[in-house]
């Protein structure tokens, strides 16, 4: 297990009455290594307080959180660790080199190694030709790349991101969402948060739906994906008399909508055992199947489903 | 102990690359020499007016940058976020503070020696004389700084830098009054003030300790074991006040 949690909570006093906001209401999680996970949910959620709490930035209210064994906040938890911030800024007064040689300070280089890596690490961000300007100087999206390549800097095996894809230009998140599918090819844990679905669609292999505080529920993105097909629809051309009859008979019995034009018909169902006969029905009777699809509702409608149902409750 | 030099090197190199560190500094010189050649106008004795103006702008300045830089340290990282990543970093909070502590502490190091040659030079010029009892005054004063230094990274730990600002230029000012303010207590006919400056003569380090330049201008000099009783305690006051500082960053939530 390279990141656990059990029942964090944490609530933060806000104002001048202290008043009390609940930003993690007992967040279970554990990850496995090796995976690309994407923790889902909208602002406010508690994405970065998870985050910040595993990297040690925030102490939990209630609860325990490890990430590769080590208690979370301790030195040695964040040894193997990489973290980069949402929205990050760094040091303007350095440039992208230098930025990358402090942080390599941290971490038992030699001068050998610390410059290979710095090389490596800037080619596969690629600001090999930005490593001499000032950070003040970059680009939103360059700044990003530099976070990336500081949280790369110890070759860690877990890589937290905050948000890496939020305020990029199309081009920047694909090249974003190509590094991290990267890193996930390179055996390396990544974690990261986002309120952006498509992001999870492209690179994920588990999702983690997170809502004020709790998490809704963890999943393979297959299974989520099971969860989103809304009907099947079979479009076919039926000459057959007897065929016809028997679909006929069946619409009336099951109450099932047959959209009829001349002799093509469109049947849509929600049950998959359903589609299926009516398949396999159509084909030896001797019907034309012209076209069987998987109707499925959007990610972005099935998240906000899984979201509105939770407030309803 | 690594991490800790890479972060004061970090914030020295921050440090030197600040405008208004130079803004400061160049001005600092410019009121060294002007009020320095000012003085020559008077008459009678000028040399010991040399000496007072010389080094009282030092001291002003120099405890200028150890406020207004110390403040700015901690929370001016945490204002633009580079914290985060630091802090992701395997250092602890207490590493992290004596590594911005150093740099900050180096940085004032180099910017007094500056001010102190410009000093020496101008002296020189004039054919005044450098004595031990100035000597011993200039190291006063930079236990001073080291104490300003870690006052301001206190506020700055746990409040935004213009409380921090107004916080520690108070601490400043006081600091510089506790023995009168005790002695007022002292003779106060309410028991509320006599026990208000009691505590405020405990809680708030004595800075009027390490000002030995009126005495520096007469060319009186500070008793070899005072001297280094004096020395010892700004050390054990700075380090204790860091300590401070560092139990309420440990304990502090970056959100």
């Amino acid at each position: 297990m390279i990141i656990k949690a059990e029942g964090l909570k944490k609530t933060f006093r806000v104002g001048f009455r202290r008043k009390e906001i609940e930003a993690l209401k007992g967040l279970d999680l554990e990850i496995e290594k090796g995976e690309i996970f994407g923790f889902l949910g909208p602002n406010g959620a508690g994405k970065t307080t998870t985050i910040k709490i595993l990297v040690g930035l925030i102490k939990p209210s209630a609860g325990k959180a490890w990430v590769m064994n080590q208690p979370v906040g301790t030195v040695s938890a964040r040894e193997k660790l990489g973290f980069l911030p949402e929205q990050p800024y760094f040091y303007d007064y350095l440039t992208g080199e230098e930025f990358l040689n402090f942080c390599s300070r941290f971490f038992p280089f030699t001068e050998q190694e610390r410059k290979k890596r710095i090389n490596h690490l800037l080619e596969l961000v690629g600001l090999e030709r930005a490593r001499d300007l000032a950070l003040r100087k970059y680009s939103k999206g360059m700044l990003q790349r530099i976070g990336l390549a500081q949280a790369l800097i110890n070759d860690p095996e877990l890589v937290i991101l905050d948000e890496p894809l939020t305020g990029l230009d199309p081009i920047g998140r694909k090249e974003m969402r190509d590094l991290i599918s990267q890193l996930g090819k390179e055996n390396k844990t990544v974690f990261f948060s986002t309120h952006i679905l498509s992001d999870v669609e492209v690179i994920c292999d588990r999702v983690g739906i997170i809502h004020q505080g709790k998490l809704l529920g963890v999943g393979l993105l297959e299974d989520l994906y099971k969860k989103t097909i809304k009907e099947w629809e079979l479009q076919a051309e039926v000459r057959n008399e007897q065929l016809l009859a028997r679909l006929n008979q069946l619409s009336e019995e099951k109450n099932l909508p047959m959209l009829w034009q001349k002799e093509r018909v469109l049947i849509r169902t929600a049950d998959e055992e359903e589609a299926q006969s009516l398949l396999k029905l159509i084909f030896e009777g001797g019907g034309k199947i012209l076209e069987y699809t998987v109707k499925r509702e959007s990610l972005e409608d099935f998240f906000w489903k899984v979201v509105e149902k939770e407030d309803r409750q | 102990m690594k991490k800790i030099w890479a972060i004061a090197f970090n914030t020295f190199q921050e440090n030197i690359r600040d405008r208004i560190l130079y803004n400061l500094l160049v001005f600092a010189l410019i009121m060294i020499v002007l009020s320095i050649a000012l003085v020559q106008l008077s008459t009678g004795e000028w040399e010991r007016i040399t000496i007072n103006v010389g080094l009282g702008s030092i001291s002003i300045f120099g405890s200028l940058i150890a406020i207004f830089l110390g403040i700015t340290l901690v929370s001016k990282e945490i204002e633009r976020r580079t914290i985060f990543t630091l802090l992701s970093k395997p250092i602890s909070r207490t590493g992290f503070l004596l590594g911005k502590y150093l740099g900050l502490l180096f940085t004032i190091l180099v910017n007094t020696v500056i001010m102190i040659i410009v000093y020496l030079v101008v002296l020189k010029i004039l054919k005044g004389s450098f004595s031990w009892s100035q000597a011993q005054a200039l190291i006063l004063l930079l236990i001073k700084f080291a104490i300003i230094v870690a006052i301001a990274l206190f506020f700055s730990s746990f409040s935004t830098p213009t409380l921090s600002a107004i916080f520690t230029l108070a601490v400043f000012v006081i600091g510089h009054l506790t023995s009168d303010i005790k002695t007022f207590g002292e003779h106060s006919k309410y028991l509320a003030y006599k026990y208000l400056a009691k505590m405020i003569y405990y809680i708030i380090p004595n800075l009027s300790n390490y000002s030995w330049l009126d005495k520096a201008t007469y060319g009186i000099i500070m008793p070899a074991k005072e001297f280094i009783l004096t020395i010892l305690i700004g050390i054990i006051t700075a380090g204790f006040i860091l300590a401070l500082s560092s139990l309420i960053l440990e304990r502090r939530d970056f959100i």
